[in-house]
């Protein structure tokens, strides 16, 4: 799919909703890629239930609230959002940006504002020797066919959703075992309920341990050796599942060409610009001098970035500074 | 003001100066070392695994569920297993000694 718009903003937390916004204030249209299924990134990932207390205005707001707010607040300006894929590669073509994500979607852009947070949301490896030999042949982290383990050994290992549904679900088909460190289980009480049974009606093997290496040669896994305590025991397995919840990382942005200081996006403090002319920073990937990685500070930086973004996408038009309690310009596209 | 001793990833002991009200994940990141702390301490992550020396155990609150949890998501999980952000330090922790969990 191809796409055009006056600005594409990488990541959809809640400092890239509010630059929708901001954007759409000046009439400039945004489409949003995300990494993650859903929009809010750490806010509805890692704290949707938690209460934030330095949002500006707002005494108290879970990270649910906030992210429902400020899609509220986005709403007028019918951003585009493109989920579940990476931002991986950008070209500059002509007076634009090609930006191609890892599904493949093709989205031109004036601007490129990166508001990535602390990077990507991607599966948290286990740090087993030679574990990536394996990745995507033996080990996966994510379920895509299912057909793949029919009647295959596979052995589960975590205590979260992901972990007790695929037991759950692959029970069915596959010969599965569930390893935890404990047998109590973060994930939904249904999921732990529908497992317990299943493991008394001996169609998911449980065993307490702690993933310590994988066997196996090139080609395929063979085994896994597990601890519990001080205890070392072994399991014959075609497959591994580990979930262990997600990890954030800057990813591919890190080979576009911008300027970095470990692992943050350097730019300046009047228009949020990175070294790259038309590439934007604003949020918690941001750097420099006296940088607070608050939320609040996203939205100023957001304000400010969309200011330059106007002059870039309508370079003979003049941006009058307008506030929305008397624009009539400005209640037209809120549509109040 | 007090000092813990957190061993790094490369076996090396560094002296840290700890104030209290600050907790342990702070010391240890806001002295520059390795300790990944992705969510900032809102007990939302498993980054800050540090691994507490025995004898520094029973002066600590034990893990409550959401430590517990989280912990869920770390690797090489023992006895002596703790999140960083949850362990305020005090005077009582004068001279702690830790290690840095493997990434």
């Amino acid at each position: 799919m191809s796409h055009k718009t006056d600005v594409v903003v990488i990541g959809a937390g809640p400092v890239s909703l509010f630059a929708v916004f901001e954007l759409g204030l000046l009439n400039l249209k945004c489409h949003l890629i995300d990494n993650l299924g859903k929009i809010g990134g750490q806010c509805s990932e890692l704290y949707p239930e938690k209460p934030i207390y330095d949002i500006p205005s707002r005494a108290r707001i879970t990270g649910e609230e906030l992210i429902g707010e400020l899609m509220l607040q986005a709403k007028p300006f019918d951003p585009v959002f493109h989920l579940d894929q990476q931002a991986d590669s950008i070209e500059k073509v002509g007076e634009k940006w090609k930006l191609t994500t890892s599904s493949n979607t093709i989205i031109q852009a004036k601007c490129i504002v990166i508001a990535a947070g602390a990077g990507s949301f991607v599966p948290r490896r286990p740090p087993l020797k030679n574990i990536e030999l394996f990745e995507n042949k033996s080990v996966f982290y994510s379920v895509r066919d299912k057909s793949r383990f029919k009647n295959k050994k596979i052995l589960i290992v975590g205590g979260g959703d992901s972990a007790l549904d695929w037991a759950n679900d692959l029970a069915s088909i596959s010969d599965v075992t569930l390893m935890h460190r404990r047998k109590e289980f973060r994930a939904s009480p249904d999921s732990v309920t529908k497992m317990l049974e299943l493991e008394k009606n001996k169609k998911i093997k449980f065993v307490f341990g702690q993933l310590d290496s994988l066997l196996g040669n090139e080609k395929k896994l063979n085994a896994v050796k597990y601890k519990h305590g001080d205890e070392e025991f072994s399991i014959e397995v075609d497959y591994l599942l580990p979930f262990f919840g997600l990890k954030m990382e800057l990813g591919p942005i890190a080979n576009w060409g911008i300027n970095l200081h470990e692992n943050l996006i350097k730019v300046d403090t009047e228009k949020f610009e990175t070294s790259v002319p038309g590439i934007f920073a604003i949020g918690d990937i941001n750097t420099y001098p006296g940088k607070l990685k608050l939320i609040l500070s996203g939205f100023h930086e957001s304000a400010l970035m969309a200011q330059k973004c106007f002059a870039y996408c309508y370079p003979d038009k003049k941006n009058v500074f307008r506030y929305t309690t008397s624009s009539k310009d400005l209640h037209k596209k809120l549509g109040v | 003001m007090g000092t813990i001793k957190v061993k790094d990833r490369d076996d090396n002991v560094h002296q840290l100066t700890a104030e209290s009200g600050s907790t342990i994940m702070e010391v240890i990141r806001d002295a520059g070392l390795d300790i990944e702390a992705a969510c900032g301490g809102c007990c939302a992550c498993a980054t800050c695994h540090v691994f507490i020396g025995e004898e520094w155990l029973k002066k600590l609150n034990s893990r409550d569920d959401d430590e517990e949890s989280m912990l869920d998501q770390a690797f090489y999980v023992k006895d002596n297993s703790r999140l960083g952000c949850q362990l305020e330090y005090t005077e009582e922790l004068d001279g702690m000694e830790l290690t840095l969990a493997p990434e």
